[in-house]
C-alpha cells in the first residue's frame, strides 16, 4: 500500500497495534491493517476477539500499547478521541437521554462551535436523509429501537467524519428490521463515499454488508480480503468455520493433485506439496439419486442422508457416507432443483475439484 | 361472578390499606395534625403569659411581617432573608464539596467504595448537637484557626470565628454534607460512561464534556440532595442557635424562642406556617424541575 493512498482522506493505516488488558494475555495482538478511503470494512469475529477494542482504539477511547494508527495521512498518537474527525455509532446508541432527537444530533456540530442556523440546515438535511423529521422533538426515550439506531446514525453522520465506526450498532434489533437497516446502512454509506469501520461477530451480516472483511479471532487478524475471497477461499480451518458450515479433512497427498483424505481419495484442482486440510461448502457438493453413481468416477461417492433440515430457499443434509464419514450438503428448493430427499434415501454425491479449497489449520 | 369481582375489589382495596395505612396513619398524626393546630393557634390572641387566648384574631400574623407596638421594623424579614441565604449558601456549598468527592469515591475501585462513603456518612450518626459543640471548639477564640485567621486580619484580635455568620455557615454545610453526598453518589455510581464516551466521540472536552454528557446524568441525584439539604438547613434550630449568636439568628431559632424563651405562642405558630409555605413552595418548584429536567428518564421507567 503506498503512501499517497493512506493519505486519502478516510483511510486508516494500522501497524503493529498492541493492546494488553491488566493480564498478560494480549487483547489486540500485532495487528497490521490497511483501510481504504470510503470502503466498507468489517471488522468480524467471536466475542473476545478484540475487534471492538481495536474499533476503540481508532476512536480514540483507548491508547495503543504499540502500534501506530494514522487516519487520512494523520498520525493519531496522543490525539485524544475529540480531536479526530471519527464519529462512533455505539451498540446500546448511547443518544442522550436529557436531549431530543434534533439535539442529539446537533450535538456535536454545536461542540464544534457550529452557529444555530447552519446546524439547523446539517440537521434537517440529515433528518430527511434518514427520514426520521417527524421525531425532531421527541426525547430518545420515546423511539423504538429502529428509530434510535437511525439517530444514532444521523448524529454521526451529520459531522461528516473521515470515518464512521459502527459497533455492532444492528444487534438489537429484530430479524426484519435488521435486514432492513441493513440495506439502508450500505445505501446511505455508497451515498456518501465515507469510510464505514462496522463491527459484527454475525457472518452473515458481514457477509451482505461489506466490501472487505478482516475476521479476527484472539486478538490477531486471520484473514483480511474482499467478502468473496474470504467466503469463498478461507485461509484457515478459522475462517472457514466462522464464516459458515464448511466439511472439512486432513489429508496426505498421493500426487500432484490427488490426496488422501477420511472419505476417500479426492482429486484436488490446487497444486498439493504436502499434508494439508481440505474443504470444501455444503452449497458447493453435487447431490443426486444413488442410481447416477458411476463407480470409478473420482470425487463421487454413495451414501445415505441422516438427517434433513429445511430451511425455506434450501435445505441442509446430513449425509452418511458408506465409509462411514459424514458431511454436510445444501440444495437448494428452487424449480431446476433436481428434487428433495428424505431420511433414508440413499444418494451420490459429487465434490468438484474446483470447489475444494486447501486452508491452513 | 359478580362476587367474584366483589371479593377481588374487597381483597384490593385491603391490601392498599395494609400497604398505605401505617404511612398514612404516621403522617396525619406527626405531621397534618399538628401543623393543623399551629395553624389554629396561630389565629388566638397572646396573652400576657405567651398562651394563646381568645379573641381570634390575625395579629400575629402582622407581627410576623414586622408589625410591632413600636411600628414595622425589618427584623423578621432580615432573619427570613438571612435562613434562605445561609441555606442557599451552605446547599451551594454542600453541592461544591460534595461532586468532587462523590467523582474521588466512584474512581476508586469496587471493594473501596462503600468503605469511602461511610466515611463520609458516619459523621451524621452522631447527635447533631454534639457535633455542632465540636466546632464551637474549633472555632471559639482560642483555637488555632482563629488565631490564624485574627493574625491574616481577617476578624478582629481576640475574637473568634464563633459566634457568627460564618460559623453557622460551616456548620450548616459540615451537618448537611452527607445528605448531599449519598443521593448524588447514588446517581453517579450508575452514570452511564458510554453516554461520556459519545460526549468525547461528538467533540467535547474538558468542562464542556462535564456540562453536557456528565452533569445532566446527575440533576436527579443533585435535585434530591438540594431537598434534603436545603429544607432542613433552612429552619435549621441547633447550628444557628450553637454557632450563631444574635447577629446569625435563623427562623428555626426565633420559633423556638417563642416557645421558650419569650412566649408568645401564636406569633411562633404563625411563624412555623410561614416557614411550612415556604418549605412547600420550594418542594413544588423542585418537583417541578425534577419533572422537566428528567423527563427523559422518567418515560424510560
Amino acid at each position: 500500500m503506498s503512501a499517497s493512498v493512506s493519505a486519502k482522506r478516510g483511510a486508516i493505516s494500522l501497524t503493529g497495534i498492541t493492546r494488553i488488558f491488566a493480564g498478560t494475555i494480549p487483547a489486540v495482538d500485532h495487528i497490521d491493517l490497511e483501510i481504504q478511503a470510503g470502503e466498507f470494512f468489517t471488522l468480524l469475529g467471536p466475542s473476545g476477539c478484540g475487534k471492538t477494542t481495536l474499533l476503540r482504539m481508532i476512536a480514540g477511547f483507548e491508547a495503543p500499547d504499540e502500534g501506530r494508527i494514522v487516519i487520512s495521512g494523520r498520525e493519531m498518537q496522543g490525539v485524544p478521541a475529540h480531536k479526530r474527525a471519527v464519529n462512533t455509532v455505539f451498540q446500546s446508541y448511547a443518544l442522550f437521554p436529557h436531549l431530543n432527537v434534533e439535539q442529539n444530533i446537533g450535538f456535536g456540530l454545536k461542540m464544534q462551535g457550529v452557529k444555530a442556523a447552519e446546524r439547523k440546515k446539517r440537521v434537517d438535511a440529515i433528518m430527511d436523509m434518514m427520514q426520521i423529521g417527524q421525531f425532531a422533538t421527541r426525547s430518545a426515550a420515546q423511539l423504538s429501537g429502529g428509530q434510535r439506531q437511525r439517530v444514532a446514525l444521523a448524529r454521526a453522520l451529520v459531522n461528516e467524519p473521515e470515518v464512521v465506526l459502527l459497533d455492532e450498532p444492528l444487534s438489537a434489533l429484530d430479524a426484519k428490521l435488521r435486514a432492513e437497516l441493513q440495506i439502508e446502512l450500505l445505501r446511505m454509506q455508497k451515498r456518501l463515499g465515507m469510510t464505514f469501520v462496522f463491527v459484527t461477530h454475525d457472518q452473515h451480516e458481514a457477509l451482505v454488508m461489506s466490501d472487505r472483511i478482516a475476521v479476527m479471532s484472539k486478538g490477531r487478524i486471520q484473514q483480511v480480503g474482499p467478502v468473496l475471497d474470504v467466503y469463498e477461499k478461507p485461509k484457515n480451518v478459522f475462517v472457514a468455520e466462522f464464516l459458515g458450515l464448511s466439511n472439512i479433512w486432513a489429508f496426505e497427498p498421493v500426487s500432484a493433485h490427488e490426496a488422501r483424505t477420511a472419505i476417500g481419495v479426492l482429486n484436488i484442482g490446487e497444486n498439493l506439496t504436502g499434508p494439508g486440510m481440505a474443504m470444501i461448502r455444503p452449497e458447493k457438493i453435487w447431490l443426486y439419486s444413488d442410481n447416477a453413481f458411476e463407480a470409478g468416477r473420482p470425487n463421487m461417492f454413495l451414501g445415505k442422508i441422516c438427517e434433513a433440515i429445511y430451511m425455506g430457499a434450501s435445505t441442509q443434509y446430513r449425509i452418511e457416507l458408506q465409509c462411514g464419514q459424514f458431511l454436510t450438503a445444501y440444495d437448494t428448493n428452487n424449480q431446476a432443483a433436481e428434487r428433495s430427499w428424505r431420511p433414508g434415501e440413499a444418494v451420490a454425491v459429487e465434490l468438484k475439484p474446483e470447489n475444494i479449497m486447501l486452508v491452513e489449520a | 361472578m359478580s362476587t367474584m369481582v366483589q371479593s377481588e375489589a374487597r381483597s384490593r382495596a385491603w391490601r392498599l390499606w395494609l400497604t398505605s395505612g401505617p404511612g398514612l396513619f404516621w403522617i396525619i398524626l406527626f405531621l397534618l395534625l399538628p401543623s393543623g393546630i399551629m395553624l389554629g393557634i396561630a389565629f388566638f390572641t397572646n396573652s400576657d403569659f405567651g398562651s394563646p387566648v381568645l379573641p381570634l384574631s390575625l395579629s400575629s400574623f402582622s407581627q410576623v411581617a414586622g408589625f410591632g407596638i413600636l411600628g414595622w421594623t425589618s427584623a423578621n424579614f432580615t432573619v427570613l432573608i438571612r435562613s434562605l441565604l445561609q441555606a442557599g449558601i451552605a446547599t451551594t456549598m454542600t453541592i461544591l464539596l460534595a461532586y468532587p468527592l462523590v467523582f474521588f469515591i466512584v474512581s476508586r475501585p469496587a471493594n473501596l467504595r462503600p468503605v469511602l462513603l461511610l466515611f463520609a456518612i458516619v459523621p451524621s450518626w452522631t447527635n447533631q448537637v454534639v457535633r455542632t459543640y465540636a466546632w464551637m471548639q474549633l472555632l471559639n477564640p482560642f483555637a488555632p484557626v482563629s488565631h490564624l485567621a485574627q493574625s491574616l486580619g481577617l476578624i478582629p484580635p481576640h475574637l473568634g470565628l464563633m459566634p457568627g455568620n460564618f460559623a453557622v455557615f460551616i456548620g450548616l454545610t459540615y451537618n448537611y454534607l452527607p445528605y448531599m453526598v449519598v443521593p448524588l453518589y447514588a446517581a453517579v455510581e450508575k452514570l452511564d460512561w458510554t453516554l461520556v464516551e459519545a460526549g468525547r466521540d461528538l467533540y467535547a472536552s474538558g468542562p464542556k464534556l462535564f456540562f453536557n454528557a456528565v452533569f445532566p446524568q446527575t440533576v436527579p441525584g443533585l435535585l434530591s440532595g438540594i431537598i434534603l439539604v436545603g429544607i432542613p438547613a433552612f429552619g435549621d434550630y441547633v447550628v444557628p442557635q450553637l454557632l450563631g449568636g444574635d447577629k446569625a439568628m435563623m427562623l428555626g431559632s426565633l420559633i423556638a424562642s417563642q416557645f421558650t424563651f419569650s412566649p408568645d405562642w401564636p406569633y411562633g405558630a404563625a411563624l412555623t406556617i410561614i416557614m411550612l409555605v415556604f418549605t412547600c413552595i420550594g418542594l413544588v418548584v423542585f418537583r417541578r424541575l425534577t419533572q422537566r429536567l428528567g423527563g427523559g428518564e422518567g418515560a424510560m421507567l
